[in-house]
């Protein structure tokens, strides 16, 4: 497969709905995953020889199981609202990036088979057998989605695309047509307990070395304990908080906000992951097996309470879905919930004067926050709606001087999503992730422009690795990407003072 | 009894009995459907009484779609407005004595007539003027409006260009509900709009219009946001849960 040229498309003073370029990104696919991913997870290897009636009979099977699906396949009028919502197609203008016409790229097999009017008129309503070239269409369009939800806030009816999109992918997984990326990340899971691979021992020598650099830098001794069994906390986290750039910051932040309030807290090599790519893929229990490792772990360290860091789909995971999937926690401590953000957690320290900061050791940045799309449209932080936006903002105008907001379209529940989630986080997909970064990086170019914002803060490890990556396209420098609780890192005061 | 009444009275007894056999087997179907996870579209109300208010925006306001495109809005807000107004203006062919308040919107009614059709007309040109749209845009969403379009062109035409005689219809029209036929007016505009009503009732619940009852079943916007409160378990999940242990 050759892979495409990566190209970033001009960045416009406002937003232009692109003109329909059909087919732009059609050949645009992830690389599959081969037998042995596929295996790994009780998929086929490869592409089943009955394959249509095999996705037909799943899908039939996440008919009964998901009234999402069959409401949100039945509700649509195509009334057009959504048409220019979706990142990927403002980044592209390819309309089946649009997103009612990719749920249309199901619906319309939908129609043909388990609706009377598509059996008896297919023309007429749009109906279409599932043909191979139907096959590739799915392919490639339902991994050009980042389950973003921005489509759900718009729709009269709350159809959700990343519902289509999710059994898309897990009819697709049945047949044999998984993704490289996400599957490959599953297995680590299963096998090793995070989405890098990294053993226990590693783990911890990272660790150690992340210790030594806080000495080094603080003159203190903080500490990122992993697996000690009576810590009142048990942080769950992303694992590319301990070791990439700029997530490590956010982890060092976590750890001198533990440290300065004297909570004790720990790590688990058994749970090193807080993200949950078996949401991406759709999948109940492959969801389930990877949150279960969570339960395992606090009972196996009596934690008390359980705490989620920064990450958006892994907060989705964690805040919407762990009790159900891994619930009930009643024997945790109920004075805190559970989960509990690890903003929450600041957020509820600053409250109580428990921690203190020097925010000219921020004033260097002038900063603006990104709203993560599963925090920002699929969970909440604290008792209130909408929680999830101003805990954040209140966290980093607690610890900087200086914060400018994005244009309102495209932050909090409107937010534009970076690009590089629902597992398409990777390489072979670069040119989608370059163009659907292109809202976002336009509303970020605006606020440089007119307050020299020089910071984007955020609390995802997706949104972290994909805009490092993805700025230089757009003349931006990566040090702007950062984390919360780096900004709460670099202010935080520690120790007799 | 002529033809035309036999036949009429048989088509909108078939009609409805097509759409609301339908529609209860469809919302049957919606209700028995478990919905395993929590994901109304955050941010979102935490209690059952705020789902009830969400929901009575999102009915009366089109509150998500004002927030998505304005022309949209308006013009389907005025078509689904006008609609319900010329249904209810609709009650005193089938009330005797005429409710008080069906006889109160009678004007308001003739009003919303127009803007019907005017509404309908903005959401057609849409499908042929907007580029994203036209791409969506299905044959059936076109005779959808058409449909709808000549229902109220019927309607309307009936009102200022060629009346029928309204009481021999209003006696057809009860005597459809207290099974005791009367002979329907020979009107060949009150023909076509019968025809095309029966036509709309039959396909409702077959067609797209089933986006009436899946509001009401959509997880993004009636479920209360209160996962971390309260355990949320579906049937086949609790079965799941059961066999691992």
């Amino acid at each position: 497969m050759a892979a495409a040229p990566i190209t970033a498309p001009p960045l416009k003073p406002y937003p232009v709905i692109p003109i329909l370029e059909v087919g732009a990104m059609a050949g645009t696919k992830s690389f599959p995953a081969n037998a042995q991913i596929q295996e790994a997870l009780g998929f086929p290897g490869e592409l089943v020889e009955d394959w249509h009636d095999k996705a037909i009979d799943k899908l039939g099977e996440l008919l009964g199981k998901y009234r999402s699906l069959k409401v949100y396949l039945d509700a649509c009028v195509h009334c057009g609202a959504c048409t220019d919502k979706c990142h990927y197609f403002l980044g592209t203008g390819d309309p089946k990036n649009m997103p009612v016409a990719r749920q249309d790229l199901l619906r319309k097999v939908y129609r043909r088979h388990f609706t009377w009017s598509g059996k008896w008129f297919p023309k007429l309503v749009g109906a279409e057998d599932l043909t191979k070239e139907v096959l590739d269409d799915w392919y490639s369009y339902f991994h050009q989605c980042s389950e973003c939800r921005r489509c759900s806030v718009f729709c009269p009816y709350g159809i959700d695309t990343a519902e289509i999109t999710m059994a898309a992918r897990e009819v697709m997984d049945t047949i044999g047509l998984g993704t490289k990326y996400t599957n490959e990340i599953i297995g680590k899971v299963h096998k090793v307990g995070n989405n890098l691979g990294l053993p226990p021992a590693a783990l911890q020598d990272t660790l150690s070395s992340i210790e030594e650099d806080l000495k080094e830098e603080t003159g203190q001794d903080i500490r990122l304990p992993v697996n000690e069994k009576g810590a009142e906390v048990l942080l769950v986290t992303p694992s590319a908080d301990f070791f990439a750039e700029p997530h490590v910051y956010s982890l060092m932040g976590y750890a001198k906000v533990f440290h300065a309030a004297g909570i004790s807290w720990t790590l688990s090599t058994h749970a090193s992951e807080a993200a949950n790519f078996g949401m991406f893929i759709g999948n109940y229990g492959q969801m389930q097996k990877i949150a279960t490792r969570v339960r395992e772990s606090i009972l196996d360290l009596g934690a008390r309470r359980l705490v989620v860091g920064e990450c958006g789909h892994a907060w989705r995971a964690a805040y919407s879905f762990w009790n159900t999937l891994i619930g009930p926690f009643d024997f945790l401590d109920p004075n805190y919930p559970v989960p509990q953000h690890i903003c929450e957690l600041t957020y509820d320290l600053i409250q109580r004067g428990a921690i203190a900061f020097d925010k000219s050791a921020n004033d260097k940045y002038v900063v603006t926050f990104h709203d993560s799309c599963n925090v920002a449209r699929a969970s909440r932080m604290g008792n209130l709606p909408g929680g999830q936006f101003e805990i954040p903002r209140a966290i980093i105008r607690a610890v900087a001087n200086k914060f400018v907001e994005m244009y309102p379209d495209s932050i909090r529940e409107k937010t534009f999503c970076c690009g590089g989630g629902g597992g398409i986080l990777t390489d072979d997909l670069m040119d989608v992730r370059v163009k659907g970064a292109l809202p976002r990086m336009e509303a970020l170019q605006a606020v440089v422009d007119s307050d020299g914002v020089n910071f984007m803060a955020m609390i995802c490890a997706i949104c972290k690795a994909q805009f490092t990556k993805v700025v230089p396209y757009y003349k931006f420098n990566m040090s702007m990407v950062g984390g919360v609780h780096q900004l709460v890192g670099n202010a935080i005061r520690l120790g007799p003072k | 009894m002529t033809t035309a009444t036999v036949f009429f009275a048989l088509l909108l007894y078939a009609a409805t009995l097509l759409g609301v056999a339908g529609l209860v087997w469809r919302i049957r179907d919606y209700a028995r459907t478990p919905a395993p996870l929590k994901i109304p579209t955050t941010p979102a109300p935490t209690t059952t009484g705020g789902v009830v208010l969400r929901m009575l925006r999102e009915v009366t306001l089109f509150e998500s779609l004002f927030k998505a495109n304005l022309w949209i809005w308006l013009f389907g807000w005025m078509f689904h407005v006008s609609l319900a107004l010329v249904l209810a203006r609709h009650l005193r062919y089938f009330t005797e004595p005429v409710w008080f308040w069906v006889a109160w919107i009678q004007p308001f009614g003739l009003y919303a007539g127009l803007a019907m059709v005017a509404g309908l007309a903005g959401l057609w040109a849409r499908r042929f003027l907007v580029e994203r749209i036209r791409y969506i845009s299905t044959p059936s969403d076109h005779l959808m409006l058409a449909l709808l379009l000549g229902i109220g062109a019927s309607g309307l035409s009936m009102k200022f260009l060629d009346h029928t005689d309204i009481i021999d219809l209003k006696a057809f029209a009860l005597g459809l509900i207290y099974f005791d036929w009367q002979p329907l007016p020979a009107h060949p505009l009150l023909y076509l709009h019968l025809l095309l009503v029966a036509l709309l009732i039959g396909i409702f619940p077959y067609s797209k219009l089933l986006h009436a009852p899946g509001l009401f079943f959509s997880p993004g916007r009636n479920q209360a946001d209160n996962p971390r409160e309260k355990r949320h378990l579906a049937d086949w999940a609790a079965k799941l849960e059961k066999a691992k242990v």
